[in-house]
């Protein structure tokens, strides 16, 4: 292609894409296109792809074809194997993309869209995009180290030890807020507990056909799983409709929140060919299926925003969760944006199968580009719906009341309208008692998810089969993060405690795999459990620790990725992963800060304790507590909770603190500018 | 045509990330020839069991 042309039509992307971004930020009053918002993302993604990507990929790694690969030089069939980009996009994309992007954006949308949709488009190219190329790419050049692993070669021991615990951390935190966004997606609705229920039996089946009657015929065996997943659709609604099943299976949140617990349990302590490896091939396949479905729905309906750009509870009043615009944004919606955890993925699988180090950038820093789009999906999936229904369905019911006209006449105040028997006549259409405060953003997406595929496939009719078909797709995606992040969880744990008692970390005796798998399950459970009894509905402390944590490990990912660039005396170009980076630690540090010591009672959790406290003093209750036990251990809640957000704030600080060091020694000459890369070797690989 | 098939096979298989036993012998037979792989089963097992060990087989 001529200069000219390619300049042409780069420049035309990025007057499209700005002029999107023009429009959706100066309309205002009526509702607007889906359409803008998908532009100005996929034109950002573009010249972000074409540009900025490319200091990385040639500024800073100088990425060459010629130079072999992990995968190449260490070559042993199982971690290292060579493998086509293509394969390793879609290996590396399944692998990234979880619930996170589809549930932060969700909540997020309280803000309106405009907040939302602008960290996700500006957040993924200037960081989490970043992120993951610069981890990838580190990575590669190590032999396919891990990230705790360059935390302790290229800064030191303390930084590699923090990274090691808040790992461990936020694990912990990521698992126990996805179930509690799974059991208040089932609670009180027989269908979808019927339906993802049966998703158990269904892999455990798969399992053993894998194992015993057709050993290593994956996709046979996924395609007979897929079959009957459809099946328990149609199950879970025939037996939400029978007069001894429906009841027997419409389950309070305590008691799903215990099944979750023996479930995770379970998956921890039985063989991996049973239960977690068929579940995971489903998954995938579910996973990618829905993605592509909701991008063509999307693209076939092109649905107005209801939402408006912004609300009023950028104040930090909002129903779903409480706090302000700064920082909560940014904290709330991380997958999409920027997603720590990426970082391992980034550093673990993926750099062993690269058969091109050049395939890098398409595989970081395309794969994180293919995530935030689904999380720009997501946020138009919730923002279809009115405000008014968004907000029944995510208010917790200490807010809006228990009954539609509650509901109604709250949100009424709030400016926006709901007619009570348009949320009853919704509830109806989608088969469930009630839609109300059913938090977490699993069901409110599921319902907007179902408007946009009824719209294009099978009308108002099938309205209640997509949308048990969005919520099982979305427990299955959770529950394949809570049982393996257990798995991992105990694992972990064990290498931890063998340190202190030997036959602790023998993975293999029973004794060892129970204790720790309770452990994990017990510290997981803590909080699932805290959030299904808080009157406040869980979300609201939870997913901000969540995405605290997840943002500190991506703020760790940065430290390495800065310290890797400033050893290897590319100090010029050390913005890129600084911008991010600063970005980050202002913005974990104010919300670790305002989730500790804010005034407010719904954003701080020492002013919630002395609110609780002052309350009790008075011979009161707060509401939804039942007694002073119930209160009291609201209270123990908020010190667990704000411990937690203060060894996050801690772990940001002595790593931040070790890095800074580091790269003072480096710059002034004290310390070498060598970093701890493989040495050149040549490939031998064709074509190259 | 079967090959055609066989290749998405194998491109499904390996973006799901299912244990690659093909590309195991493939390996095994071209840079070890003096070794004895182990049996498909084994390799499975090994396989899946490493997969789930570690924090970076799961994202949120």
């Amino acid at each position: 292609m001529p200069r000219w042309l390619s300049a042409l039509i780069w420049a035309v992307v990025s007057l499209v894409g700005a002029a999107a971004f023009g429009y959706l930020g100066l309309r205002r009053g009526e509702t607007i296109s889906a359409a803008w918002l998908l532009t100005a993302a996929v034109c950002t993604y573009a010249v972000a792809y074409r540009f900025y990507s490319k200091i990385v990929a040639a500024k800073i790694f100088a990425l060459d074809a010629t130079r072999a690969t992990p995968a190449e030089r260490l070559a042993d069939g199982r971690d290292y194997v060579p493998t086509n980009k293509w394969i390793v996009f879609g290996h590396h994309f399944a692998a990234i993309s979880g619930p996170g992007p589809l549930v932060g954006p969700t909540l997020a949308a309280q803000f309106g869209f405009l907040p939302g949709a602008l960290w996700i488009i500006v957040g993924v190219a200037l960081g989490g995009a970043v992120q993951d190329f610069v981890i990838l790419a580190a990575s590669v050049r190590r032999d396919g180290k891990s990230l705790g692993t360059m935390a302790k070669e290229e800064i030191g021991p303390i930084a590699g030890y923090t990274a090691l615990v808040a790992v461990m951390g936020i694990m912990i935190i990521l698992i126990s807020v996805l179930a509690l966004v799974v059991v208040n997606a089932l609670r009180d609705s027989a269908w979808a507990t019927v339906t993802v229920g049966l998703t158990i039996p269904i892999a455990m089946f798969m399992g053993v056909y894998l194992r015993f009657l057709r050993p290593g015929a994956v996709l046979e065996t996924s395609a007979i799983g897929l079959v009957m997943l459809a099946i328990s659709l149609y199950a879970g609604q025939w037996a939400a409709a029978h007069p001894t099943l429906g009841p027997l299976f419409t389950l309070d949140a305590r008691t799903l929140a215990w099944a979750v617990m023996v479930y995770g349990f379970a998956a921890s302590v039985i063989p991996v060919w049973l239960l977690l490896a068929p579940r995971d091939y489903l998954s995938a396949f579910v996973k990618i299926g829905v993605v592509v479905a909701l991008a063509v729905g999307i693209l076939l309906v092109l649905p107005p925003l209801q939402m408006p750009a912004v609300t009023q509870f950028i104040d930090g009043s909002g129903p779903v969760f409480a706090g302000k615009l700064f920082p909560f944004v940014f904290i709330t919606i991380a997958c999409g944006a920027i997603s720590g955890f990426h970082a391992l993925i980034a550093s673990g699988t993926t750099p062993k199968l690269l058969e091109n180090e050049a395939d890098a950038r398409m595989v970081g820093y395309g794969g994180m580009l293919t995530e935030s789009l689904v999380a720009v999906m997501a946020l138009i999936a919730a923002c279809v719906l009115t405000p008014g229904v968004y907000f029944a369905i995510n208010a917790p019911a200490g807010i809006i009341g228990t009954t539609a006209e509650s509901a109604a006449q709250v949100i009424a105040q709030w400016g926006f309208v709901l007619r009570p028997e348009e949320l009853t006549a919704l509830a109806a259409s989608v088969e469930e008692s009630s839609l109300l405060s059913r938090t977490g953003g699993a069901p409110s997406l599921a319902v907007g998810m179902a408007s946009i595929f009824a719209s294009v496939l099978g009308g108002d009719t099938a309205m209640a089969l997509w949308y048990h078909f969005a919520l099982m797709f979305e427990a299955l995606f959770i529950l394949t993060t809570v049982d393996a992040g257990t798995r991992v969880g105990r694992f972990m744990l064990q290498d931890l405690g063998k340190h202190l008692w030997e036959p602790f970390g023998r993975v293999s005796w029973y004794p060892a795999v129970v204790a720790s798998s309770a452990i994990v399950v017990a510290m997981w459970g803590y909080f699932l459990y805290q959030g299904v009894t808080d009157p406040l509905g869980g979300i609201n402390s939870l997913w901000p620790l969540f995405g605290i944590s997840n943002q500190l490990l991506a703020t760790i990912a940065l430290c390495v990725g800065t310290t890797i660039i400033i050893k290897m005396g590319k100090v010029r170009w050390v913005y890129v992963t600084v911008i991010p980076m600063v970005w980050l630690v202002i913005v974990t540090t104010t919300a670790s800060l305002t989730k500790i010591f804010a005034a407010d009672p719904r954003v701080g959790f020492l002013s919630h304790a002395q609110w609780v406290r002052d309350l009790l003093a008075a011979g009161e209750l707060p509401p939804g507590v039942r007694d002073v036990i119930g209160a009291q251990r609201l209270i123990l809640n908020d010190q667990v909770n704000a411990l937690v957000a203060a060894f996050f704030l801690t772990a940001v600080a002595v790593i931040l603190a070790d890095s800074i060091r580091v790269w003072w020694r480096v710059l002034s000459g004290r310390a070498p500018m060598a970093t701890a890369e493989a040495p050149y070797v040549a490939t031998a690989r064709a074509g190259a | 045509m079967s090959t055609t098939l066989d290749r998405l096979v194998a491109l499904v298989r390996r973006i799901i990330g299912a244990p690659d036993y093909a590309a195991y012998l493939a390996h095994v037979r071209a840079r070890h020839p003096e070794r004895v792989p182990v049996s498909e089963q084994e390799f499975v097992a090994e396989r899946l069991n490493a997969r789930y060990e570690r924090p970076g087989a799961r994202c949120c």
